[in-house]
């Protein structure tokens, strides 16, 4: 029998047990976005050590995983990140494809691009929305979340669901997007720049945010990496690296952007990487607009995607198909395979072991919450108590993610 | 196109000989060879992906090693068990070279009578968290880990819920 663990709860180091004090921060916290315990020791107003306590909100979805057919996991997916739901179906779809050697049609990964892009946008507008709010600057957040009402409008119209879209599948998108749907999009990316300099002006000048934000959690470039932080804040410690330009899947290598890097380092870098981020993540979702390609959302592999509710309905070997996975599921082939995509937190990745079998053997999430979360005390060590709330929304974590 | 990996166009490669035939140049298979050869018990190229099977002890000195070689990030690891099949548990970690815009893979099989290995974390801190994951759902011990303790579940848990001899629905 393996023994449960080594450390016991957090004490004060010794010898400083008469200046140091242990506290606790959340997990019903609201600058933790989420149920995040942090257990910090602290002298005075310094912070010595930082302790974070996770799990509280693990549902073992690695393990129920197990337990599905592989179409049945898409759907899981979505409630690990719920800011970026897309990016999770996404980079699950493309693990499974690879595994069955898919070939998807050039409109199904032409509208994954554009939604993942929306994904991202709705990501980085509540990061911004709440991180003014953890700062004290109120008003940001009712401007974001009108716009981030309106993705989710378009997600609705598209997925049926505001949050939990599943949209993305294996082989291809769940349905043809509405008629209108194009232009709906094409109405919001059109006023989304104005809105950005509308937040850029409402923090950029203001000297409370920057005071607060300017030379706060400055992680280095050698730490971002030696810690497996990816995403905005590795690109914010200038480290020039970006899934999509570097290793792109779903026909990113058409699309034109650039990817933004700073390198000062600290909370201020964070927050005006991602907002030029925004600004390309307007231009990607143009560029898939413009040039949009024609033909079918779903791979031509009947066996493996479900046929049109019209074909199920007048044609016998449909019908049979549709029971088929339906009720059986269908077999992948045996091997191994990782899965890697830029999603708005940062890397994430999924690793697909299968047997062979209608079940995944093994489905491992790799989130960048989780790994980001480990740089949080070399960003608070040694300053003060009251940055740890910047440096936690200048990090961007969310909880659902990190525990899975 | 699920991603494209940077990797030499060739058909699925398996078996150690066909690897260091197929891909005498790759960076990592040159380094690992370089460094110790016999560390190296097997090797595959499949789905655009290269995968060396290291023996467990050598771990710590194969991550320098490919570290070294360009692979500076690291990205994941993760376990499978292979319950009742033995060696019962697969390590897979997961390293990207930002520099090379390339991800390699090095395995792990480890005996269920001693699911224990060498950590990483000297080598990547990053990899602190991954394995007491590892620990707590798999129940595989991380020597010289800073601090190995439970990470998802309550610490008072019993049991590793990631095993596939743990079921699904929990013990009731």
């Amino acid at each position: 029998m393996i023994d449960q663990g080594t450390m016991p709860v957090l004490e004060p180091a010794e010898g400083a047990k008469d200046q140091h004090m242990v506290i606790n921060m959340g997990p019903q916290h609201p600058a933790t976005h989420g149920v995040l315990r942090l257990v910090l020791e602290i002298d005075g107003e310094i912070i010595v050590r930082i302790y974070p306590e996770i799990g509280y909100l693990h549902t073992g979805i690695e393990k129920t995983c197990e337990a599905k057919f592989y179409q049945q996991v898409v759907p899981l997916t979505d409630r690990i990140n719920y800011l970026d739901p897309l990016a999770n179906n996404l980079c699950y779809a493309l693990a499974v494809e690879k595994l069955l050697g898919l070939d998807i049609p050039p409109k199904a990964q032409w509208m994954r691009v554009l939604l993942a892009e929306l994904s991202r946008l709705n990501s980085h507008l509540i990061w911004l929305g709440t991180h003014a709010m953890d700062i004290g600057a109120l008003t940001v957040f009712l401007y974001t979340f009108r716009e981030r009402e309106d993705i989710l409008r378009l997600f609705e119209a598209v997925a049926g669901q505001r949050m939990m879209t599943s949209y993305i599948r294996i082989g291809g998108l769940a349905l043809e997007p509405p008629l209108d749907f194009l232009a709906r999009v094409q109405d919001f990316v059109r006023v989304l720049p104005e809105k950005i300099d509308e937040y850029a002006n409402l923090l950029t000048g203001n000297p409370i945010f920057r005071n607060r934000l300017k030379g706060v959690g400055f992680l280095s470039p050698e730490d971002a990496i030696a810690l497996g932080v990816t995403g905005p804040p590795l690109r914010a410690s200038g480290v020039d690296f970006d899934l999509r330009r570097d290793m792109p899947y779903s026909s990113y290598e058409k699309f034109q952007f650039n990817v933004p890097v700073s390198n000062d380092c600290d909370c201020w870098a964070r927050y005006e990487v991602r907002l030029v981020e925004m600004r390309e993540s307007v231009k990607i979702i143009q560029q898939a607009l413009d040039g949009m390609p024609e033909g079918p959302v779903k791979a031509n592999a009947p066996k493996i995607v479900l046929p049109d509710r019209e074909k199920m309905k007048t044609q016998m070997e449909a019908l049979i198909h549709h029971f088929k996975i339906v009720t059986e599921g269908f077999a992948v082939p045996a091997g191994e395979v990782y899965q890697g995509i830029e999603c708005g937190h940062g890397q994430m990745g999924y690793y697909v072991v299968s047997d062979g079998t209608a079940k995944p053997y093994r489905v491992h999430m790799r989130y960048p919450s989780f790994a980001t979360l480990q740089a949080l005390e070399t960003m608070c060590k040694g300053r003060m108590l009251a940055d740890l709330v910047a440096v936690i929304g200048s990090i961007d974590i969310v909880l659902g993610e990190i525990d899975r | 196109m699920a991603e494209t990996n940077n990797m030499p166009e060739t058909n699925p490669l398996f078996g150690k000989a066909a690897v260091l035939e197929g891909l005498p140049d790759h960076p990592a298979v040159k380094a690992i060879l370089v460094w110790n050869a016999d560390a190296l018990t097997d090797a595959k190229f499949d789905f655009n992906e290269l995968t060396l099977t290291i023996a467990p002890e050598h771990i710590r000195a194969a991550a320098a090693t490919v570290q070294a070689a360009g692979y500076n990030f690291f990205e994941d690891v993760t376990a499978v068990d292979w319950f009742p099949a033995s060696p019962r548990f697969q390590l897979s970690y997961h390293i990207l070279s930002f520099g090379m815009k390339q991800r390699i893979r090095l395995r792990v099989l480890l005996d269920e009578a001693t699911p224990a290995i060498d950590s990483i974390t000297p080598i990547w801190p990053g990899a602190n968290y991954y394995e007491r994951e590892i620990f707590d759902l798999f129940g595989i011990r991380f020597d010289e880990h800073p601090n190995l303790r439970r990470i998802m579940m309550p610490d008072e848990w019993k049991g590793h819920p990631l095993r596939k001899d743990y079921p699904v629905e929990g013990y009731r």
